[in-house]
This record gives C-alpha cells, structure tokens and sequence, in this order.
C-alpha cells in the first residue's frame, strides 16, 4: 500500500494558473503562434462515400493568383504505409468515406485556398456504398478486441434460462445517437519543415502521442519532430488520437520548405475528419427476484465501425461491473460500413454504455415496485463482478444515499405522470455513474531548482481545460514540500518528458505520480543541499496494485424533468451528481469537470443527434446551428458533490480522474426522469419534443 | 480586389489593405495578430467571435471587414484598458466561469454587451413583460434566468455555464449597488 | 467564396440602379446570412452594394397611427424600441426568439425578411436542391425533414422559411415598402414571400433589383394583446420548430377579431386564414380554439420526420389563444 501525499495546496480551490491569459484571450492556441508569412491549406474532400477517384481537374484552382500548389493522390508526397490507414492520406485514389481527404490547396491567404479548393473537381467512379447500421445485419463480426484492448464478449451461467425463470423481466433494445465531440476549438495543426526536421503547432491532447502517431506515417525519426500545444480548446477524446488533418498539415508543409503552412478544419470538415462516437443498439435483458435482486444482467451491443479502421467502443463494459448477478452476458458486434472513423468520444464505452442498462434497471423498479434507489442498493455486489477482484474502493450506495438526502428524492410520487405545474408535467429520475481509473507506465516528468529557489517542474503532459496547469503545480507543491508560488510548470512541449494524452480521465493519475516520483527522487538524492541547476528525471513504474484491485469511480446522478403538456419541451431544471472518486485535489476545477460532464450529458440528452443520410453517407447537420449542443438556457441548476474517499492503490495522490464520470448515466437520469413526469418512456436518444405528441 | 481600411482595435488605430472577401474575424486574427476574439464555427453559430463593435456586442466571422472600415473595436484583451483585468474577467476566474478558455473571451465580450443592453432597458425573450417600459428607471433585472438567455448566443463545449451566469450576476450585482 | 467588388451605397437610387444594372450584384445588410452563404458557395455575387448606412435606421411614427420600420434598423434596435413593445409585443418577442444578442445587433429589418432557409440540403452545394439550382431535385422531401414544411409545400421544394420576425410581421397585416428601378411600390408581408410550387428558387415576388427600404404597421390596436411563441429543440438561439404569432380582440364574450400567423410550418410565414374565419364571432373557448387549428392543419402534409409539427402548433396555437384570452378576460 503506497503512502498517500499529504495534503496542503491539494485539496485547496486555487484559482487557474492559466487563467488570466485566457480570459483576456491572451493564451494563444495552435492557430494563433506568430509565424512569418504563413501559407495556408485547404482540403478537398471527397463526395461520393465509395469508389475511387478518377481525375483530378486543378487546373482551375492552380491557375487562381495566390494559389502557391494543389496536392492531390498523383502528386502528394509519399508516405509509410500499413500504419494508420486513417493517416494515409492522398496515397491512393480510393474514396472510402464521403468526405474523405481526396486533396488540398496551398495558397497565400485562406481566402483564396478556400476558394480555390472549390475549383478541384473530381470525376469519380462510383461504387455502391453501404452506410446502414442494423442488428439484423448477416455481416456483424466480432472483433477481437474492444476499446481499448478490453475482451469483446463476457459471460457466466445462462442469462436465457435466468430470464425464463424469473419473477420480474425487462428486454427492450436501446439506442444511443451518433456524436460529434466538437470542441469549441477547430482541430488545427501549424507545421513547419526545414533542416531541423518537422514542427508541429497542434491542437492536441498529446503531444508524444501525436509525435509518435504521425511519425512512422512520415517515415521521420521521432526525434525530428517536436509538437507544441500549450494551449488547447477542448478535445473531448477527438484530439486524442492523430487524425488526416495533421498528417495534410506536414505534407503541406513538406511541400512548402521552410515556410509556415496553417491549416484549420472548418466546422463542417470536422464532422467527417475528427472522429465521432458511434451509434449504439444495445439489447438489454436483466432479470430479478422476488426482492428485486438482479439475477441476471445481459447488454447485447451492435455498432457501427468503418470499413479502412477498426474502431471497438466498449458500450457493454459499464453492465459487467456496475451490479451483482450470477447470470451475465455482454456482447459486442461490429458493422463495417463506409463511413467516417469512429473514435474516442468523452467516456467511451461507460457514456453509452450506461444509458440501455441505467433506463432497464429504472423499468426493473417499476416492474419490481421498488424505488429505484432502492433497487440499486439491493445489487450492490461484494467484490468487481467482472474480475472477482476486490474494489480498492467503492461508494456507489454512498452516492445514491448522500444524492438521494440533497435532492429530496423522498417527496417523489410514486407513479408517473403524478404532477403537472402551470402545463408542465414534471418528474424526478436517478442513474448509476461509473469509470475506471486507467493508469500507464512510462510517464516521466524532471524536477528542477531554479536559481531563485523555486522549483521548475516539465512534463510533457496537455492541459485541454481540464485544469492540469493548476493541479499539477499542486501535486507538485505538495510533493516537494514547497509552496505552490514556488513551482513553475512547463507542458504541451515534445521537449517535455514523456507522457501520455489527456485521456481516460488518467492525466492526474499518470502525470501526477511521475511528478510525485520526480520529486521524491529529486529529494532522496538532493537532500537538503539540492542547488540551483539540480534536476532529476523520474519515470513511473506500473502500479502494483492494478493486479489485485478493481480500480473504478462511482457516482448517482439526478435529474428533474419537465415536459410542457401542450407543445412536448423539454427542459431540465435540475441536475444533481454526487460522486466517489477518490480524492480532489482542486474542488473549484474539480467542480467544474464534473458539471462540464453533466452538461454534456444533458446535451447528450436532450438535443445531440449526428443525422447520417444513408443516400449520400453523410452527416447532414453538420454545422452548430444543426448539430445542436446545450446552449446557457438550456443548463439551469446543476450542481455536483463528492464524498471523501481514501483510496491507498490507485496512485500516490489517491485521485481517481474525474474528466469523464460527468457524462456517464446522465441521459439515462434524464430519460428516467421524463418517463416519471410523463409516463412516455423514451429508450431512443435524444428525448425531444416531438415523442411526447400525438 | 483589395481595400485600404483602418480600424480602432484595443485602441490602436491599425491600417491594412483586405481582400474584400476578408471577415472582420480574419482581419484581426490573420492580419492584425489579435487573437483574443476565436473562431469556432464561421458562421455565427457559436459566439466565440463575438467583440463590442462600436461599443456593442456583435459576431466578427460574418462580418466584411471592408463593411466596417473606421469600426472601433474592443477585445477581451482591450476591455481592461489600462488595468490589467476587467470586473468581468476577474469574476471569470472567481466563479472558474471557464475550462478550455476557447470561448471564453467572446463569453466576456457578450457580457460585456448584457450589462450595457440592460442598464439600458432591452428586454429578453425571457422578460415577463416586455410592454413595462422601464428606461433607466429600472433595468430588467439580470436574474440568473435573464443572463441564461441573454448568454445563450454563446456556446461552451466544457459546460461550464452555471459559473459563467454566476460570474455575470457577481459584476451585475455590483453594478446595481 | 469568391471574388468581388464592395461599394457603399450613398443613396437609395444609386444602390437600386447598380444592383439592378448587374445580375450578380446583390445588396448587403449586417451580411449575417448572405456572408453566411457566400461563405458556404450559396451565394455568389460579384458586387455587393453596402445599404447599411443609408438614412432607413429609423422607426417612425405614421400619420394614421402605424409606425415606419426603416429597413436598415438593427433587429435588436427594433426590438427594444418603445413603441415596438408597447403597441406591437408580438413584433418585439418574435425578433427577441430570433439568433443571440450579438447577431441580433448586426441583423437588419430588411435582411431578416429576405434570409433564406436553413435546409440543410439548401446550404450543402454537394447535395442536390432545387432552391439552389433549380432541376437537381429535392433532397429534403425524402431525406432528413425534421425542419421542413407541412403546408404548402411543393414535391420541388418542401423548405420553409426561417424568420420568426416575418411570422409577427404577416400577423400584423404589415406592408413592405420597396424601390426598383422604375419607382417604389408597398407589397404586402403576405405576399412577399411564395410558396415553392414549381420555382423554389425565387423566395420572395421582388425583383432583382428591388430593394425593401420600410415596413409600415398599420394602426392596430388588438395588437396590443399580442404573442409570440416559438417551440424549438433548444430553450434559445435555435430555429423554430413551429411558432405562433397571435393578436386577440375579444368584445362580449366573443372573438370580434383575431389575427393568427404560424412560423416553421411552410416556405413563407402562414397567415392562418381558415383558422381566423373560424374564431371570428365565435366564444373565446378552448375547443373553438382547438377547431380553428385543426381547420387550419387540415390539409397537412407531413413529411418522414416531420409528423409532429401538426399536433405541435395544434397544440400551441391553442395554448397561445387561451393564454391571450384568459389575459383579456381578466
């Protein structure tokens, strides 16, 4: 059991270390670095979602005055191929997606590249494509492996037989929506190649990762590039993984020695070119006693992937852990589709994959007569149902309790369509939250003393919003001893020490420890006569309590529903979290992460819709008026708590990770919580207006 | 085509020659190196762009930079003026009214732009009685319900909205004392 | 987008001359849709001729008892304006339903009857519309239809129209002052917008050239009593679903006169006539209310996605109605 750091600038609501620049706009993001005389790149993107492209037709766009190249397949520098087929772009004249990077423009200004870029015209031979996710689909295969290498199928005993002889049943098929992560920032990348190799100004959630993704793709030394992200405008898990668009940026720029290219995705391009969370269908079967305890948990999963890469979401993960059940069974079945690449969307797996299972345990409770808080205590399991390893902690009836007590759950009507005020029927709804601590080895971070006594402190994590400037610089403080004033961090730079992307909700773990690691290093060796110039490097070991432990956060959210009698609106004035997740070391951010999930949850909820017109293979509401998110009027009382946990195994601060948890359950409250004011149960995201009329 | 057009940014009077097809946003952020105001849709869906244009909030990725020749312009990083924060921006960083920070100086801008609309007396959608013609004699009071529709032309992917009505109702607040 | 050439209009005649004398020339508002467009390849004049600082920013009282909105005043402006709110609520609520403060303070009178609509079929140049060139086909009638029409509507184009400003506008039986080039002529709200039938591509009856410089309210005092309710998926800054712009003038225990238009339901904002017919003499009562809007959706016809739209402004054309009586009746 490791010794937690004790805290004395942790768990203090310090205000963002990066926080004044931001707010006056004077942090400057991957677009915004000072460059001389820049040159800027356009995409072309392909219009048919299957075929191959014919000819090129640039003469138009080349002929343009400021135009300085066309790249297309016949001209594009070559690339290493059999890495990422997603990042080989312009090797082939292949179109496997509508949308697809079929060329780019380099001129002097973004305005003629976009222009320009609409002079390409492409002639294609098409081939008939096949966009349609369905169950009854013959061609669903089984991957090998689910996000990120997590087994595809699980089960013990006989869900079958657990059904047919239970008291109490629910099988219904449930359907998440497919998502746009659409950070406020556009994916932007500023490359620049000359003698001393590749440059890359990226908006990223990983530096390293984004250098090692698009290194063997160049076929470059990955010491020949250093990419640079201080500040970053939000990723939700798209900008954690490389996608085409760097890739198009180092080409460009390898076309254009020497010079600066910028190339920034428009809204609309980043919703075929910057990952998406597939739709989900998930067939859950769970089955209960007399006494409401759950004799059997199934979660059925069919998505979607494309057909040049495989991606595996995890949606039936959440229904192998949450609640005890001798009978289980998660399945997970793929359609292969010419369609854009699927990838990370915050809390992928746990954020769909709690939405099926969350609204049938609702559906259970009712079939059973119990509360639904109720129901959930009563399959409360004793050890990790998945694993049979114990918990290292777990406080999921602590938050429906502590949840249940703020939100004055116990006021609630029994039955739904109870209540209705001034022509709104309203009502109250509760779902399970949960997510793992994931935690990888080979984060390094160095400590170094200044001349001015204080502690410089670089680690070549990514700061997204997440807060980790600040928090960072908090673990630090506490772990060298010294006052947070005196720590000064260094991060978003290849230059840094190794560490992994902003993802998983595993930045404080992983940056955390090796900064912990470093400085305790750094003290063991120094002693008291550290001077100044004195540095260590340290990297982190795997954690030797992975093994023995079920690592995992919990939490219970509620939410208050009110859909307007007449016209079907919904809205949401109330939401509650309380979460366990392990310990926070900064309750002002820490609040934050946790309602910024929620409100993604209620967007997720409420209004958040990818519409994919299977005739053309596109999204066709893809801009911010079409793809809605919730807007300030949507978002009214939120609020979230946590309770104190002390968690020895996850790592030296005992933080859990707290960027996904938000999210997870909160459609699901939602959803519940509409069926209590209307009795409509919705099972199909998103809840809007339009099924509450007839 | 090209024109010569000058601009009042933060108080810097700056003359550049723009392509006409050049938006106010591009202006700034390409040719002018002012980075403060964001773009995050180009096309007035989400606000990040929004500035005080002579002296009211207004979306600069629609705008023609050629249409606003002689335009005065304030940033997030000019509203201060002299000072190193505005009320606005410290009630940002107060009430953490923010995460990623991408929208965050168009939020401040369109605050900027709810407290003057309101000291004048514009109603809202969400404003009871819209025929109570206050004046200055009472401004609609900026209630947390006001600043959330008054807001809502600013998007924020982090979420971070209940502390971006807090932040606006902590300077309005102060304003009306 | 492509290249073109920017003037500023000095006066009315000149702007209307230039732009009549070039066919792809086009007037420029607060350029909050038609940049919007020329950004996306909608739209692509070569010569935009800048009316924004034409002397039509004001909003004045008429003779009779109307007021005269220039055509340059800002929707925001337009909105806050005393006489707007006191005798035209429905005007000023429609136009505070509309985009987000700051667009709102770009945005003109003029410019905001003229926008065009949010298909998004219309607004992708690599789908066919045969609003954006006529011939292509359709996209939307069987592709995603959520937003689109259910009156109206034609199997070339089944759009509507986005405005919520235009909906108070027919509500209020308000007239459009336009120049041309061969003089000036008053078109009524109702009129200025079509429906698709077989050319989609023209919204409105004006003429290339022709420039809105007003929009005059008549003298109306029911309006005083009037209402603006939008539906929408998101609480703010979303297009509509389905709105209501109603005026009620109850005299005795009767509907003595009633003005009803309904937004995001048709290519043009929808003067409910037939609902209007039946209400006129009849009690001011829930199931009259409910009648007249079923008279009014009676040759619906919705589309995959759009079926709701019917009981949706049922619904809320009734529930605007009783709101709007219970307020006279207290």
């Amino acid at each position: 059991m490791t010794e937690l750091l004790r805290p004395r600038s942790m768990g203090q609501a310090r205000e963002r270390v990066d926080g004044a620049a931001k707010v006056t706009g004077r942090a400057r993001y991957a677009f915004e670095q000072p460059v001389e005389r820049p040159a800027y790149v356009h995409p072309v993107q392909a219009t048919i979602a299957r075929g191959r492209v014919r000819t090129m037709h640039t003469g138009d766009a080349a002929a343009l005055d400021g135009v300085l190249t066309v790249l297309t397949p016949d001209n594009a520098p070559l690339l290493a191929t059999g890495h990422d087929p997603e990042l080989e772009i312009l090797q082939s004249p292949e179109v496997a997606f509508r949308g697809q990077l079929i060329g780019a423009v380099i001129a002097e200004t973004p305005e003629t590249a976009r222009q320009a870029a609409g002079l390409v015209r492409a002639d294609y031979e098409r081939q008939p494509h096949d966009v349609t996710l369905s169950p009854e689909r013959d061609d669903l295969y089984r991957p090998d492996v689910v996000n990120p290498s997590l087994p595809t199928d699980t089960g013990q005993g006989d869900v079958d037989a657990a059904l047919r002889a239970a008291e109490h049943t629910v099988a219904a098929t449930y359907t998440t929506a497919m998502y746009h992560n659409n950070p406020m920032e556009p994916h932007a990348t500023v490359a620049l190649w000359d003698e001393g190799g590749l440059t890359l100004h990226d908006s990223t959630q990983g530096v390293h990762a984004m250098r090692e993704a698009v290194a063997p793709v160049l076929g470059l030394d990955k010491e020949r590039i250093r990419v640079i992200a201080r500040y970053v405008g939000g990723g939700f898990g798209s900008k954690g993984t490389a996608h085409a668009h760097i890739v198009l940026a180092a080409l460009a720029a390898k076309r254009m020695p020497g010079r600066p290219v910028k190339l920034a995705l428009t809204r609309q391009q980043m919703f075929s070119l910057a990952g998406y969370r597939t739709p989900t269908i998930q067939r859950v079967r769970l089955a209960a006693d007399a006494a409401g305890r759950l004799t059997a948990i199934g979660n059925d999963v069919v998505e979607q992937t494309s057909r040049i890469k495989e991606f595996a979401e995890q949606t039936g993960v959440p229904a192998r852990t949450t609640y005890a059940a001798p009978n289980r069974r998660t399945t997970h079945r793929l359609a292969a589709l010419d369609v854009p690449v699927p990838s990370w969307m915050r809390a992928p797996g746990e954020c769909p994959g709690m939405f099926g299972p969350e609204v049938a345990m609702d559906e259970l409770a009712e079939d059973c007569g119990l509360d639904p808080v109720e129901l959930r205590v009563r399959n409360e399991p004793e050890t990790d149902p998945d694993t049979g390893l114990p918990f290292s902690s777990r406080d999921l009836v602590g938050c429906l309790h502590e949840g249940a007590r703020r939100f004055g759950w116990q006021r609630r009507e029994r039955a739904p369509r109870s209540r209705i005020e001034d022509g709104w029927w309203t009502g109250t709804g509760v779902a399970s939250s949960t997510y793992p601590v994931h935690s990888a080895p080979g984060t390094s971070a160095t400590v170094r003393l200044g001349r001015d006594g204080s502690f410089e402190v670089l680690i070549g994590a990514v700061d997204i919003g997440t807060g980790a400037w600040t928090i960072l610089t908090q673990i630090a403080a506490d772990a060298l001893g010294v006052p947070a004033e005196d720590v000064h961090l260094h991060l978003g730079d290849t230059d840094l020490p190794q560490a992994p992307v902003a993802g998983g909700s595993s930045g404080t773990t992983n940056w955390g420890t090796a900064i912990v690691e470093a400085a305790r290093s750094f003290r063991e060796k120094y002693g008291a006569d550290a001077g100044p110039g004195d540095e260590l490097i340290a990297t982190v070991p795997a954690n030797p309590h992975s093994d023995r432990f079920a690592m995992r956060a919990f939490g219970a959210q509620f939410a208050e529903v009110r859909v307007h009698a007449a016209t079907g609106e919904v809205r949401v004035p109330r939401l509650l979290g309380v979460f366990a997740a392990g310990r926070i070391v900064n309750p002002r951010t820490a609040r934050s992460q946790f309602i910024g999930g929620m409100t993604m949850g209620l967007s997720m909820a409420l209004h958040e819709d990818s519409v994919f017109d299977e005739r053309f293979g596109f999204v066709v509401n893809h801009d911010l008026a079409e793809y809605h998110i919730a807007a300030c009027a949507d978002v009214e009382s939120i609020e979230a708590q946590w309770l104190d946990e002390h968690d020895p195994y996850v790592n030296p601060m005992g933080t859990k990770g707290i960027g996904e948890i938000g999210i997870v359950g909160t459609a699901a409250a939602i959803a519940n919580a509409a069926y209590h004011a209307t009795g409509v149960r919705i099972r199909d995201l998103p809840v809007t207006a339009d099924k509450f009329l007839d | 085509m090209e024109a010569e057009i000058t601009l009042t940014v933060d108080g810097a009077r700056r003359t550049l020659a723009v392509d006409t097809r050049v938006t106010l946003l591009d202006a700034l952020r390409e040719r002018l190196g002012v980075t403060s105001p964001k773009k995050g849709c180009g096309h007035g869906q989400c606000g990040a762009c929004t500035v005080l244009l002579d002296g009211r909030r207004a979306t600069t990725c629609l705008a023609l930079a050629v249409a606003h020749d002689g335009a005065r312009i304030t940033t997030s990083a000019g509203l201060a003026g002299t000072d190193e924060l505005h009320p606005l921006h410290q009630a940002f960083l107060d009430h953490d009214g923010f995460q990623c920070g991408y929208c965050t100086p168009g939020q401040i801008c369109s605050a900027a732009g709810v407290l003057d609309e309101a000291e004048r007396g514009w109603p809202s959608a969400v404003t009871a009685n819209i025929t109570d013609i206050t004046d200055t004699a009472g401004a609609p009071a900026l209630d947390a319900g006001e600043i959330r529709e008054r807001m809502s032309g600013n998007l924020c992917r982090c979420g971070a909205y209940p502390n971006i009505v807090a932040a606006v109702a902590a300077v309005a607040e102060g304003r009306s004392r | 987008m492509i290249p073109f050439d920017y003037r500023r209009a000095e006066d009315t005649d000149g702007a209307v001359a230039t732009v009549a004398g070039n066919p792809r020339a086009a007037f420029l508002g607060g350029g909050t849709n038609l940049v919007d467009h020329m950004k996306l390849g909608v739209a692509e004049p070569e010569l935009l001729v800048d009316v924004t600082r034409l002397p039509l920013d004001r909003v004045d009282r008429l003779p009779g008892g109307g007021l005269r909105i220039g055509a340059a005043v800002r929707n925001s402006d337009l909105a806050a304006d005393h006489d707007v709110r006191e005798r035209y609520p429905v005007l000023s609520q429609a136009l505070l339903a509309g985009a987000s403060g700051q667009l709102r303070n770009l945005a003109t009178t003029g410019g905001n009857l003229l926008q065009r609509t949010r298909c998004v079929y219309f607004q992708d140049v690599t789908t066919p519309c045969n609003k954006r060139e006529p011939g292509q086909g359709c996209s939307a009638l069987e592709g995603y239809s959520r937003y689109h029409a259910v009156l109206g509507a034609s199997r070339h184009c089944v759009a509507v129209h986005p405005s919520d400003m235009a909906v108070a506008l027919t509500a209020l039986d308000a007239g459009v002052r336009v120049q041309g080039p061969d003089g000036e002529r008053t078109v009524a709200v109702a009129d200025l917008h079509r429906l698709p039938g077989e050319h989609p591509e023209w919204d409105t009856v004006l003429n290339h050239g022709e420039l809105i410089t007003a929009v005059e309210l008549p003298e109306l005092p029911m309006a005083a009593r009037s209402r603006y309710r939008k539906v929408r998926d998101r609480a703010s800054y979303a297009f509509a679903l389905v709105s209501v712009a109603a005026a009620l003038d109850l005299s005795g225990g009767t509907i003595r006169d009633v003005r009803i238009a309904l937004g995001g339901v048709a290519h043009k904002p929808w003067r409910a006539t037939l609902a209007e017919a039946a209400l006129r003499g009849a009690p001011p009562a829930a199931d009259e209310f409910r009648a007249a809007a079923e008279a009014e959706l009676a040759d619906a016809q919705p589309l995959r996605d759009n079926g709701f739209k019917v009981p949706m402004a049922r619904n809320t054309l009734v529930s605007v109605l009783s709101e709007l009586a219970g307020e006279e009746l207290r």
